[in-house]
């Protein structure tokens, strides 16, 4: 069965919520959607406070190359425009809209009917991506449109869908090809339209047989979509990691997949796609999975953007008593959250928490250079001593030892004996050497 | 056998000649001339390498001594006033002392006065910290308590208080190079003047955010109630950003803000204990 190469890890899979079906969560009575909820610049607003929004009514505009759109997620007032602590850690400015009612744009198509015909062109689908403000929905939320804008000189060969979900406890992109299965065929074949490519692999890892089988089952109609299965490898859900494994090619250092002919699409975004280019829908709701071993239940829910996460955890019967973590996203690349208060943003593909029992020694050890972090790496680094340069300051052997290429997978940290904290001490290092990078290149 | 190490004498010897004559005219010939003053102001210096004369290290600054014509910019802060003259005599350059300055910690949200909301658990280290999130009282100004300057300091003049969790300075030891100042990721520590008798007065908080915000974070957090700057006859107190600033160039030390401030975010450093001032008014009905 194919996986990629290099390095690699299998932590205990723990997908406790896979065979919860999505669940609607109850609107909210108020919503925080934060200005900025994608890598890149914050987006500018084009409503003021109090002014009366509609479901999928435009909030702010994305003007920077790379942002997005923001759109509302409720119906209702916008009762004012506040600083408030985002999964990013820091006070960054959101709308407060308090919900009345659930008043939807007229031209969004709610029918759960499925539309098959594709009647745009490709430049009508990236130009309504853009303004439908989709992001990569798995996480590191990188606008669509642009990485479906293939430079002139480079010709896409394959599309990719990435339906793996290699992070544990996550189920939410599961979830969805289980249920979406015909929306994201119809979806993939969107995209194909949009790069101008008759090719595309859906890659799902072999611990979900379910979605596998009813992927290859539908992908019968289309012919030029594949489905393929993966050995089960933890960081197969990064972009170069999956290519890797579904292609056999390297993308080189520094480079985007576009460089070798690919283009990488979550199974979450090109679900949202579907509903944009078929249905008109903006982006502003999301499957997010609430889990952890100490729940009284796990669920995978459809919730607005902009929800704090306490209802979240409230519908899943509230936090446990030992709580020791809520983490957004999954426990190795996911964020450990200072307030309950946060609210979901596009990039949220889900709340872990952890409790005490789960805790593991916090005390570091010294590094006995037992080299199991270097078979971890799947991107081919040295993390030990990426982490004592790091320590260290010394920015030119980061550089030279290929710093920037840390993908921060965590496969390293979860490898250690010594419980060093080597993905902490790469990105402090990563940020700095990519501070001097920008400043030279300017 | 008495021929063998003949021999080798005489080869050796004539080699070892033949070398020495080379060198010699190769050493006249590359010879570096090195004014022998560098070395000689080099010893004056603390030689600790600081970089907080803005060289790279210690003979970098000698070595700009020995070119310049005036030493307006060439000043050592780690060695002070007694290097400086030293050096302006060896020279015979005039030299203008500075103010002994020393580094400033500008935050007070301690333990106790800024209570954690969350718990951090990762690396040691400022920066990375505030890379992640707000800290874990809450104040995204506030300081972090994992000690970057603690690490920068080269003279062992800072240290983290366990109490606190704040960092201390030493005052004896702290020379104003600046290390500390440059480390800290939210630009806490300020370098500002010693003051007669070590006495200073500053404003202990860099929090720009709205008053109420802010002081929900923090006891002791500045809100930017302007108190201080309308009780100030020396206008040494500018309010920007919801913000009080003491400039200590013109602040006097009078004390007065100091007691107006509603939240003690004024901190008044080695100043005697205040008698208890007898009221006016006592003295009439007597």
């Amino acid at each position: 069965m194919k996986t990629f190469k290099i390095g690699g890890i299998h932590p205990a899979e723990n997908k406790l919520s896979a065979t919860s079906p999505i669940e609607v969560l109850p609107l909210p009575k108020t919503v925080y959607i934060p200005f900025s909820q994608v890598l890149g610049a914050p987006s500018v607003p084009v409503v003021e406070k109090g002014a009366k929004v509609k479901v999928g009514q435009l909030l702010a505009k994305g003007e920077a190359f790379i942002s997005a759109n923001v759109h509302s997620s409720v119906s209702g007032t916008i009762s004012k425009i506040d600083d408030i602590i985002d999964v990013s850690g820091y006070k960054r400015k959101a709308f407060v809209i308090e919900v009345e009612g659930d008043e939807w744009l007229p031209d969004i198509d709610k029918s759960p009917n499925i539309k098959n015909d594709i009647n745009l062109t490709p430049e009508e689908i990236i130009n309504k991506i853009k303004e439908m403000g989709i992001v990569g929905l798995g996480g590191a939320t990188f606008p669509t449109h642009i990485k479906l804008m293939v430079p002139k000189d480079k010709q896409a060969e394959v599309l990719i869908i990435n339906g793996v979900e290699c992070e544990p406890f996550l189920t939410s992109d599961h979830r969805l090809m289980l249920e979406k299965g015909e929306e994201i065929m119809i979806g993939t074949s969107i995209l194909m339209k949009a790069i101008g490519v008759n090719k595309a692999i859906i890659g799902i890892e072999n611990n979900k047989p379910d979605a596998i089988k009813y992927l290859q089952e539908l992908s019968k109609d289309y012919p030029n979509i594949t489905v393929q299965a993966l050995k089960v490898k933890y960081p197969q859900g990064g972009e170069k990691q999956l290519i890797q494994a579904l292609t056999g090619r390297y993308v080189p250092s520094g480079k985007l997949p576009i460089e070798v002919g690919t283009i990488v699409n979550n199974v979450g975004t090109v679900y949202a796609v579907y509903e944009a280019i078929q249905k008109n829908k903006p982006l502003f709701e999301r499957i997010v999975t609430v889990t952890g071993k100490h729940l009284n239940k796990t669920a995978n829910f459809k919730v607005r953007i902009g929800t704090p996460i306490n209802l979240l955890i409230e519908a899943v019967g509230g936090l446990p008593k030992d709580t020791l973590k809520i983490i957004s996203g999954g426990p190795m690349m996911g964020k450990a959250l200072a307030s309950l208060e946060t609210p979901v943003i596009k990039g949220m593909s889900g709340i872990v928490i952890l409790t005490e029992k789960e805790k593991i020694s916090s005390r570091q050890y010294n590094c006995i250079r037992c080299g199991k972090c270097i078979q971890a790496c799947p991107m081919g680094l040295q993390p030990y001593l990426l982490s004592l340069y790091s320590i260290k300051d010394d920015f030119e052997q980061l550089e030279q030892n290929n710093i920037m290429d840390c993908i921060e997978c965590g496969s390293c940290g979860y490898t250690c004996p010594a419980h060093i904290y080597l993905v902490d001490n790469i990105r402090a290092g990563k940020n700095k050497v990519g501070q001097i990078i920008r400043s030279r290149v300017k | 056998m008495n021929s063998v190490i003949l021999y080798a004498i005489i080869a050796l010897g004539s080699l070892s000649m033949s070398f020495a004559i080379i060198i010699y005219f190769v050493s006249n010939k590359f010879k570096v001339i090195e004014d022998p003053r560098i070395d000689e102001i080099q010893e004056l210096l603390p030689g600790a390498n600081c970089g907080g004369c803005g060289f790279a290290g210690c003979r970098n600054l000698a070595e700009a001594i020995v070119k310049a014509t005036n030493l307006d910019n060439l000043y050592c802060p780690a060695g002070g006033k007694a290097v400086a003259e030293a050096i302006a005599a060896k020279v015979g350059l005039k030299v203008e002392l500075k103010e002994p300055m020393i580094a400033v910690v500008r935050c007070n949200g301690s333990i106790q006065n800024a209570p954690a909301k969350a718990k951090y658990e990762g690396t040691d280290s400022c920066y990375f910290i505030n890379l992640l999130f707000t800290g874990e009282s809450g104040c995204s100004y506030g300081c972090l308590g994992a000690g970057d300057c603690v690490k920068a300091c080269k003279f062992d003049a800072i240290y983290i208080d366990n109490n606190t969790n704040l960092p201390i300075v030493i005052e004896d030891k702290c020379v104003a190079c600046g290390a500390c100042v440059n480390a800290c990721p939210r630009n806490i520590i300020e370098l500002r003047k010693k003051g007669p008798k070590n006495r200073r007065i500053f404003v202990s908080c860099v929090n720009k955010e709205k008053g109420g915000i802010a002081k929900k974070n923090c006891n002791v957090a500045c809100i930017g109630c302007s108190k201080c700057q309308k009780v100030c006859k020396f206008d040494a107190i500018t309010i920007e950003n919801n913000l009080a600033y003491i400039n200590f160039e013109k602040c006097t030390l009078c004390r007065k803000c100091v007691a107006e401030c509603p939240t003690n975010a004024i901190l008044e450093i080695n100043f005697p204990l205040k008698k208890e001032k007898v009221e006016k008014e006592d003295i009439n009905v007597v």
